[in-house]
């Protein structure tokens, strides 16, 4: 005792030294154990958010444009099947006009050639002007003011993710284009604002990455998990109370019991395999259809709802089940009535939870044809919804990433923000349940 | 329950009455090459048409032919995609399933490039270096050797003192058998092991060619099976990596990558369609003659992609780095007679 003030009297000995020591050191693990997690957490979601947010952004070009009656309608009639001759190559004239017209008002000087003036425009503005003049037949012969996407390489150089360094070998813009864009951007012509077609939109091919969204592959993951809980909830329910509340315990039920925490295991692209030689090549439901997907997600799905319930309906106490047929209830009244809606919270827990493992997952979606240029076309109607092709939510980002242009690659982020938006929404719909209704015995 | 039963019901009536219902758009798989340009005029068509906008898969060109020859019929593709030309035993698959009648459409032309990460050497490559490189046997001295070279300077003296290492595309992409055909098999030539091996192998050539395509396994090749943005991925991370790409890609990430030449010639669009720039190969489209009157807006859609507007020179394919075909005029009529591979010959 070197310390004289130390009043104690008890002295540690050299083993409890140890044993304290002991502890101490496995709670400093613990925490460093959390703080690498907490780590990685916010390593993931600064990458997501950097990389991603850009994509809810995107530059736009606001120009009048002549309808001219010349291009666009030659005899005056305006006759709508006449009209719809003119494919989009009959519109580029126009879109280079008002680009010319446009430089003019604003007295901005430029040698470019007027092909490459328009080219800062994305190609997919030539299609929004037939889509508006079919609509407005009307309007032909006026000047009507449109706000255009900007080519993905203009808004490259907005985002600073293309840059007059990195654009020398490049072949869709120059310098010049580029001073032409800083001009534009002085006279407010382009400016850079929210894209909400980002999270409405349909895919876009390749060449024009600024017109692509995620809201059609978001409806195709929302008809898959319709699918998925109007299957999967039904018959995981049933089963888990059959096996849970009427099965005789024997070897039949125990081996149906390790079938499911089994299955609950099998990695999800062999419900992919399962799901391309039954539902396509066998029953011939149609390729790359959300319905197949919705089949394939459901069996993937089954084992979480069925294990989840059944440890729901074991938590209700037996008491509950005694007393309801001490009174005279018979065994499904009993179920029913008494246990069923005790173990409700937890059984609609365990589905969100399934369901959100459901809507993140790629790999099934793979082998029944949901990868691709699919989700173009937004579905007319419910059935189209189920039936007509489409992507999924996570099938899109993958899809997005593997494209060569860079500015796909930025979309793919944005893409996983909003599918972390939804996971997020489900998880924490679960956890609100479990928090309000469950009741603890 | 009752609401549960009923959805339940609903949804196993909606899976029978699927079978019956008509497909309305055209289905697309195939070669992961030509997927952009597939989707470029899937999307065009689908603006300027009352059709809906045809659907694109990829997948590979073995892979979208597996499924073409699958059969006839509204559950099976209309079109396959590939970056090369259907095998007689592919064609045999198809007959046999009762695919008989192929139209196949010849859409243009795609270079094949050799790139590296920008700013580090700059390679000028002839198809004996690539042989020397990345082929398992070699001949050194006249004799046949496994290969032993271990950087580019020591297979070929003018090369940068830069180990070697290569990510070439993995065996279910045509890129691989065009890369295999142009630029291995050319430089076993050049350097004369083809001979020697076809002495090795008692005169039979084609044992000879196979053991020329015979890559080294000690991991200087490393196969890619993924796309493009894999390569990409890889040689971001090894700075001694050299990739293939498609021409297309290498035009969009120009920021990335810099391409060396292949016997002197710099790849671009101009000097791949003037044959000047060797490693280049032809895309394809193979179409089922029997969809053409049953599925609405396949023999359209056809008609257009074909179409100058559109894989002509100034088109929108051309700009993303299709290279024209100069015979588009004899696909074209190919398209209008709906002459099978068949009627061709």
């Amino acid at each position: 005792m070197s310390n004289p003030l130390k009043t104690s009297l008890l002295t540690l000995d050299a083993r409890t030294k140890k044993r304290n020591a002991a502890e101490t050191r496995f709670r400093a693990y613990g925490i460093a154990a959390i703080g690498a997690g907490l780590a990685m957490l916010i390593l993931l979601l600064v990458t997501i958010f950097g990389k991603g947010l850009g994509a809810f952004q995107q530059t736009f070009v606001t120009l009048n444009v002549p309808l001219l009656e010349e291009k666009l309608d030659k005899n005056g009639t305006r006759d709508l099947e006449k009209i719809k001759k003119v494919s989009t190559f009959g519109y580029a004239p126009l879109l280079k006009k008002a680009m010319e017209e446009t430089l003019t008002e604003y007295g901005i000087e430029t040698n470019l050639k007027s092909k490459k003036q328009a080219a800062l425009l994305s190609k997919s503005a030539a299609a929004q002007l037939r889509n508006y003049v079919l609509a407005n037949t009307d309007m032909i012969g006026e000047t009507v003011e449109f706000t255009f996407l900007a080519n993905a390489r203009v808004d490259g150089y907005l985002k600073d993710r293309v840059t007059r360094e990195s654009i020398a070998n490049d072949k869709s813009i120059n310098a010049a284009q580029l001073d032409m864009v800083d001009a534009l951007l002085a006279a407010e012509v382009i400016e850079k604002r929210f894209n909400l077609s980002f999270i409405t939109g349909a895919d876009a091919s390749d060449q024009r990455p600024e017109a692509a969204g995620m809201g059609v592959s978001m409806l195709g993951s929302f008809f898959m998990m319709l699918v998925v809980l109007a299957l999967a909830l039904p018959i995981g329910v049933a089963a888990s109370i059959y096996l849970e509340e009427f099965a005789p315990k024997n070897w039949i039920t125990d081996i149906i019991e390790v079938n499911i925490s089994n299955l609950a295991a099998v990695p999800s692209i062999v419900f992919g395999i399962l799901g391309l030689a039954v539902f396509i090549n066998s029953v011939h439901l149609p390729q790359s259809a959300p319905l197949v997907g919705g089949l394939v997600l459901t069996l993937m799905t089954l084992p979480t709802i069925i294990i989840s319930t059944r440890a729901s309906l074991k938590s209700v106490p037996p008491s509950i089940r005694d007393a309801a047929l001490g009174v005279g209830a018979s065994k499904m009244q009993s179920v029913f009535h008494h246990v069923l809606p005790l173990a409700a919270p937890g059984i609609f827990t365990g589905t969100i939870i399934g369901l959100a493992q459901a809507l993140g997952e790629t790999a099934p979606l793979l082998l029944i044809g949901m990868i691709g240029f699919i989700a173009s076309n937004a579905p007319d109607s419910v059935a189209s919804g189920f039936l007509d092709p489409n992507s999924a939510m996570p099938a899109q980002i993958y899809e997005w990433a593997k494209r060569a242009d860079p500015a796909f690659y930025e979309r793919a982020w944005g893409g996983i923000i909003i599918l972390l938006v939804f996971l997020i929404t489900m998880n924490t719909i679960a956890v609100i349940l479990r928090r309000r209704f469950e009741r603890r015995w | 329950m009752s609401v549960a039963k009923i959805t339940f019901s609903a949804l196993t009536l909606s899976t029978a009455a699927t079978v019956a219902i008509a497909r309305d758009q055209v289905q697309i798989a195939g070669s992961s090459t030509v997927l952009p340009y597939a989707s470029i005029v899937a999307e065009a068509f689908g603006e300027n048409f009352d059709y809906p906008t045809p659907v694109v898969e990829s997948g590979g060109s073995s892979a979208g032919l597996k499924r073409f020859c699958e059969g006839v019929g509204k559950n099976t593709i209309d079109i396959a995609n590939a970056s090369r030309q259907i095998k007689p035993s592919e064609l045999e698959v198809c007959q046999a399933n009762g695919v008989t009648d192929i139209i196949e459409l010849r859409i243009g032309y795609d270079g094949i490039v050799f790139a590296s990460e920008k700013g580090g050497n700059e390679f000028a490559y002839t198809a004996a270096d690539w042989f020397l490189a990345l082929s398992d046997q070699i001949l050194i001295e006249g004799k046949l050797v496994d290969n032993p070279n271990q950087s580019w300077s020591s297979v070929n003296a003018d090369l940068q003192d830069q180990p070697l290492k290569a990510f070439i595309p993995g065996t279910k992409h045509g890129t691989r058998e065009v890369f295999e055909d142009k630029v291995i098999l050319a430089g076993c030539e050049a350097t004369g092991a083809l001979d020697a091996l076809k002495d090795a192998n008692g005169g039979d050539e084609k044992a000879a060619e196979k053991a020329c395509i015979t890559l080294r396994t000690d991991g200087v090749s490393v196969d890619i099976d993924g796309d493009y943005t894999e390569t990409l991925a890889r040689i971001e991370s090894n700075k001694n990596g050299i990739g293939i790409f498609g021409l297309a890609f290498y035009e969009n990430n120009t920021d990335k990558l810099q391409v060396a030449t292949m016997e002197g010639v710099i790849p671009t669009v101009e000097s791949i369609s003037s044959g000047e720039y060797p490693v280049s190969r032809p895309l394809y489209m193979y179409l089922k003659q029997a969809h053409l009157e049953v599925i609405p807006g396949l023999k359209d859609f056809a008609e257009f992609f074909v179409l100058d507007e559109i894989a002509g020179e100034d088109g929108p394919l051309a700009e993303y780095g299709l290279v024209a075909d100069p015979e588009l005029e004899t696909t074209q009529e190919i398209v209008a007679n709906g002459q099978t591979i068949a009627d061709a010959n």
